[in-house]
């Protein structure tokens, strides 16, 4: 599970790279989504993986998962949110005022 | 304590004459009370230290680097004190009058005061990083006072070339004494004082010295870092009076006696100090006697006393020490007067041109009077108080022992600068006050202001009667300080007075006086020589020079580096990033830790295999967007639902309402882009960019592989799951540890969020963007823009969507759920109805103003934590109650509530705010298109 997990982060990260590296301005907002999904996980994994452990506290539960990366995910998606409206925002508005949607303005 | 007042007096008196700049004369008196009090608080502890004592003040600031708040009032001190306060409070009075009623005397008296502060912060600090700071201080406020007259070019060049090389200075102290700190294993003077020898044995003590004496000559204006006092001059005369004669100059020399038992007595320090100091003694005499500008002359023979006091500490001699610091306090009284009375000629004439001022005898004797007594104490002629260091200083360069078989050289050239310091002297009083009738001043001079030359009479006063009576007046200051230079070591006996005899010293004189006479006679020979021979690069082109320099480098560096393409710069990112989390990956002798797997089972499989479908299928269609759209938003699916799989509910709920929120952004803004991406990459370029790519994730999937396979401890984690019941009164420890336990953090992320809101609301205000009428093949976009099913099913689902965000807000402190997503839903729920029925007929039933439901989650948020200091407990402290309500039953009321309630109106209106500004982007352009053509 561990294998496959490192493998899913990675090939999240590559293609959000590639991606991150067009020359124009859409591919580069999926690129950041991607990467924001890559980010995520990793920082998921930091609390290590879990499988059936209940969400909340009970008392005949044994282990939980653990809540620390789960909070700071939690919030970095909406952050992400935040983030990528802005970037495609900024796209727009380069795009409106160099008529180009090219990340450097260019024709 | 006292001594910390001394202190602190004139930093805080700084903000008196800065706030009452309306009246001249209250400011005046501001800061001359704080100077006075400042004084009066030393003079009350002058008696102790007379008597040997040396009083510390000692208070702890920041142990962990070895600073303490801490204050040494010791001989050498209180004669720095003295002269700080003492010409301070003159020059204070002198500027009253000196400085224009056009320019802002509040601003130079905060400066000055400033600038006293510090320089009394140096001379009285006992903690050797405390005293850097001061003497950094001291830098920046001279900056400030030198480039008083800002509109000056010149000012502004001499203020930038003094802050450069004392502040260069400066950063080589702080090197030296961290230096010395580390050996002598203390920051406190008492301690580096009295470990001499264990410093002067170290293996670093010659970088500690060699730092530590760039500090001292680039502040006391030693050669070859003499040339920016020169251009300091550019400064007003009361700041040249005091930073420039008595005291920041005197900061270099104080430093040499303050460390002297720390780091005097070796060879090192014999030959670099006093070699320095004859050179700069000779150099700077020589150079005075070159001036025509009457403050320059007064520059270089500041420079050149200053060399004479380096070279006596030099010299290490204990009564070299005594005539140092003699010196010291000589050179302060006649330079500070020469400078006030060349400043009250400047002031009655309009200019200090030695070729255009002469004969104002005439005109100003009095002032003149003043001029000359002070110039022939410079000079050093008897009975005035500059011959009685001069001799002394003349009596030490005898000492046969120094240079062994040159021993005759040292004599030699101090004699030869003192028949230049005569000569020059014999200049400023001859070309000034005779030599006939003043050539084309501005105005015709006369008398200053009668309070404007009181300071210059105290001081002349000061002159002649320390002359006469040395032993009565200042013989007890004098040994005290001399004592302190000396590590509390006993002085050899000694008297101080007028007539010793006569003896070499007096020969000396004599020699000096004849040949500084002849020099005088024929300076026109000089004058000649100097303009045939000039030095093909002085200190200032030098210093011009390595700064065109310097900025020429960093301009090319920062245009080879920012060409201003994003995907280079991305480029340059993420192969540094790769360097820095590959090389210790590389470096790690096993990448697989000893912690057991995982099975894996069917169900996380299909999940993998269709995200990596999907995800490089949102790479190779990424030029067909919308498809790359889909492959995309699949992604964000998968991830759900591997949140799901892996015991993270309140992760998948957020990530499932952001990923639709996020794909009708995207759509949205898709709108107005081009709809394919034309192949332009090169290549070359792909295939750059490929590896980068593919390295980029080898790196983080080796990172996550690396840290999953080893053990954890969730210290942290078990607290907060512990105590989420009993101190957050939650089952849910996700959203307890949000809203209560690390809530701080969420403040400031929603706060993150509405900037970021507020960033697109201004980009999207004013933008105009062209709607397409038909997508990438042509067809045009149908005109039934809100079919009916969907605005009815739409509204069905409106109130069972609120109810949903309603109930996921309320259990989420206990149930997977919470602000964040609740206010998810919401905004979901509402942009559904702007997508079914449009913008307009949205607004016209339901319009809040999201940007007013965003500030007022702030505020809400903001003031639950506010309100637990009214109830004494720290920011966002949580408190809970249960409750019973009829029909519902045991219901839990927690102040976190509140703060969720703030998170969730942030967020509501954050995603609203957004979206529906850029949907109506889509219909403003529409509209603009439709009058447009029906215009036509």
């Amino acid at each position: 599970m561990e294998a496959l997990f490192a493998v899913i982060i990675g090939l999240l990260v590559a293609c959000g790279v590639y991606l991150l590296l067009r020359a124009r301005s859409f591919p580069v907002v999926l690129g950041l989504t991607l990467l924001s999904y890559a980010v995520n996980l990793f920082l998921f994994a930091m609390g290590r993986l879990s499988v059936n452990h209940p969400a909340v506290i009970s008392e005949d539960a044994g282990a939980y998962a653990d809540p620390l990366p789960q909070a700071l995910v939690l919030t970095a998606i909406v952050i992400g949110f935040g983030m990528t409206a802005f970037t495609v925002v900024l796209a727009l508005r380069a795009q409106g005022d160099t008529g180009s949607d090219h990340v450097d303005g260019r024709g | 304590m006292s001594i910390l007042f001394i202190v602190l007096l004139p930093l805080l008196g700084a903000a008196l004459p800065a706030l009452i700049h309306h009246s001249r004369n209250i400011g005046a008196w501001c800061s001359a009370a704080v100077t006075g009090f400042a004084l009066v608080l030393l003079l009350g502890l002058m008696p102790d230290v007379l008597d040997g004592d040396t009083i510390i003040y000692s208070r702890e600031w920041v142990p962990a680097i070895g600073l303490n708040l801490s204050f040494r009032l010791d001989g050498l001190g209180l004669l720095f004190g003295l002269l700080i306060l003492g010409i301070g409070l003159l020059v204070i009075l002198y500027a009253r009058y000196y400085i224009s009623p056009r320019d802002s005397l509040g601003r130079f008296y905060a400066f000055l005061l400033l600038f006293m502060g510090a320089m009394l912060g140096i001379v009285l600090a006992e903690n050797l990083i405390l005293m850097v700071m001061f003497w950094e201080m001291t830098s920046l406020s001279s900056f400030l006072l030198i480039g008083y007259w800002y509109h000056r070019g010149d000012a502004r060049q001499g203020a930038r070339m003094a802050l450069t090389v004392t502040g260069a200075g400066g950063l080589a102290l702080l090197g030296g004494v961290l230096v010395l700190g580390h050996i002598a294993g203390s920051f406190e003077l008492s301690v580096v004082l009295a470990s001499g020898d264990l410093i002067k044995n170290h293996p670093l003590y010659t970088i500690a010295l060699i730092l530590v004496l760039l500090g001292a000559f680039t502040k006391s204006a030693q050669f070859p870092f003499h040339f920016w006092l020169p251009h300091a001059m550019a400064a007003p005369t009361p700041v040249s009076a005091y930073l420039h004669s008595a005291t920041m100059v005197k900061a270099g020399i104080f430093l040499l006696a303050r460390l002297f038992p720390a780091l005097a007595g070796t060879q090192e320090w014999f030959y670099i100090v006093s070699v320095t100091g004859l050179t700069t003694l000779l150099f700077g005499a020589y150079n005075a006697l070159l001036q025509h500008d009457l403050k320059g002359l007064l520059a270089y023979s500041t420079i050149s006393h200053l060399g004479l006091i380096t070279l006596l500490f030099g010299l290490g001699t204990p009564l070299g020490e005594l005539a140092g610091v003699f010196h010291i306090l000589n050179h302060a009284v006649f330079k500070a007067s020469l400078f006030m009375a060349t400043g009250i000629i400047d002031h009655e004439c309009g200019t200090r041109d030695m070729r255009r001022l002469n004969g104002l005898f005439k005109y100003m004797p009095y002032t003149a009077v003043l001029g000359m007594v002070a110039t022939a104490s410079m000079a050093g002629v008897p009975l005035f108080n500059g011959f009685l260091s001069k001799e002394m200083f003349f009596g030490e360069t005898l000492h046969r022992g120094l240079l062994g078989q040159g021993y005759w050289g040292l004599p030699l050239l101090a004699t030869i600068a003192g028949a230049l310091s005569v000569a020059y002297s014999i200049r400023f009083i001859h070309d000034v006050f005779f030599n006939g009738e003043p050539v084309d001043l501005p105005r015709t001079p006369h008398e200053p202001h009668r309070w404007m030359r009181v300071p210059v009479e105290i001081l002349v006063v000061l002159c002649l009667v320390v002359g006469a009576f040395p032993g009565l007046t200042v013989g007890p200051l004098l040994n005290v300080a001399a004592g302190a230079v000396m590590g509390g070591g006993e002085l050899p006996a000694h008297t101080l007075k007028v007539w010793h005899g006569f003896n070499i010293p007096m020969i000396m004189s004599l020699l000096a006086f004849t040949a500084g006479i002849a020099i005088y006679w024929q300076r026109q020979r000089l004058f000649e020589l100097q303009q045939r021979h000039r030095l093909p690069m002085d200190g200032k082109a030098m210093f011009e020079l390595i700064l065109d320099i310097n900025i020429a480098l960093a301009r090319r560096l920062t245009a080879s580096l920012e060409n201003g393409s994003l995907q280079r710069y991305l480029a340059l990112l993420f192969g540094s990033a790769l360097v820095a989390v590959g090389l210790p990956l590389l470096g790690m002798h096993s990448l697989t830790g000893p912690q057991p797997l995982m099975p894996i089972n069917l169900l996380v499989l299909t999940l993998a295999f269709v995200l990596a479908v999907a995800a490089i299928g949102t790479v190779i269609l990424h030029r067909q967007r919308l498809l790359a759209l889909v492959m995309i938003s699949a992604v964000g699916l998968i991830i759900v639902l591997a949140f799901v799989s892996f015991s993270a509910p309140d992760l998948a709920l957020t990530q499932l309402s952001v990923e639709v929120v996020t794909i009708v952004l995207l759509l949205l803004a898709l709108y107005f882009m081009p709809q394919r991406t034309p192949e332009e990459s090169s290549a070359g370029r792909r295939w750059r960019d490929g590896t980068l790519a593919l390295l980029s994730g080898t790196a983080v999937g080796t990172l996550t592989w690396a840290v999953l396979t080893r053990p954890y401890q969730a210290d942290t984690s078990t607290y907060y799951l512990d105590n989420s019941v009993p101190g957050g009164g939650g089952t849910n420890v996700v959203n307890v540890i949000l809203v209560d336990f690390r809530g701080f953090d969420t403040l400031g992320e929603i706060t993150v969020l509405a900037i970021a809101a507020l960033g697109i609301f201004a980009m999207l205000r004013g933008l105009r963007l062209p709607a397409p009428v038909t997508d990438s093949r042509g067809v045009p976009w149908s005109s039934e823009r809100h079919p009916l099913i969907m605005q009815l099913i739409a509204r069905l689902l409106l109130p069972i969507t609120v109810l949903v965000a309603v109930y996921i807000f309320i259990r989420g402190h206990n149930l997977p759920g919470g602000g964040f997503i609740a206010a998810l839903v919401a905004a979901l729920a509402l942009v559904m109805q702007y997508l079914a029925s449009g913008v307009e007929w949205t607004q016209a039933r339901f319009s809040p103003d999201y940007g007013r439901v965003m500030a007022a989650g702030l505020l809400v948020a903001t003031v639950t934590g506010l309100a637990s200091w009214m109830f004494g407990y720290p920011f966002l402290t949580s408190a809970f109650t249960h409750v019973h309500w009829p029909v519902v039953g045991e219901f839990e009321i927690a102040s976190a509530m509140a703060f969720d309630l703030g998170v969730f109106l942030t967020v509501v209106g954050v995603v609203m705010l957004v979206l529906v500004q850029l949907g109506q982007l889509g219909d403003q352009s529409r509209r603009a298109q439709a009058s447009h053509e029906e215009a036509r």
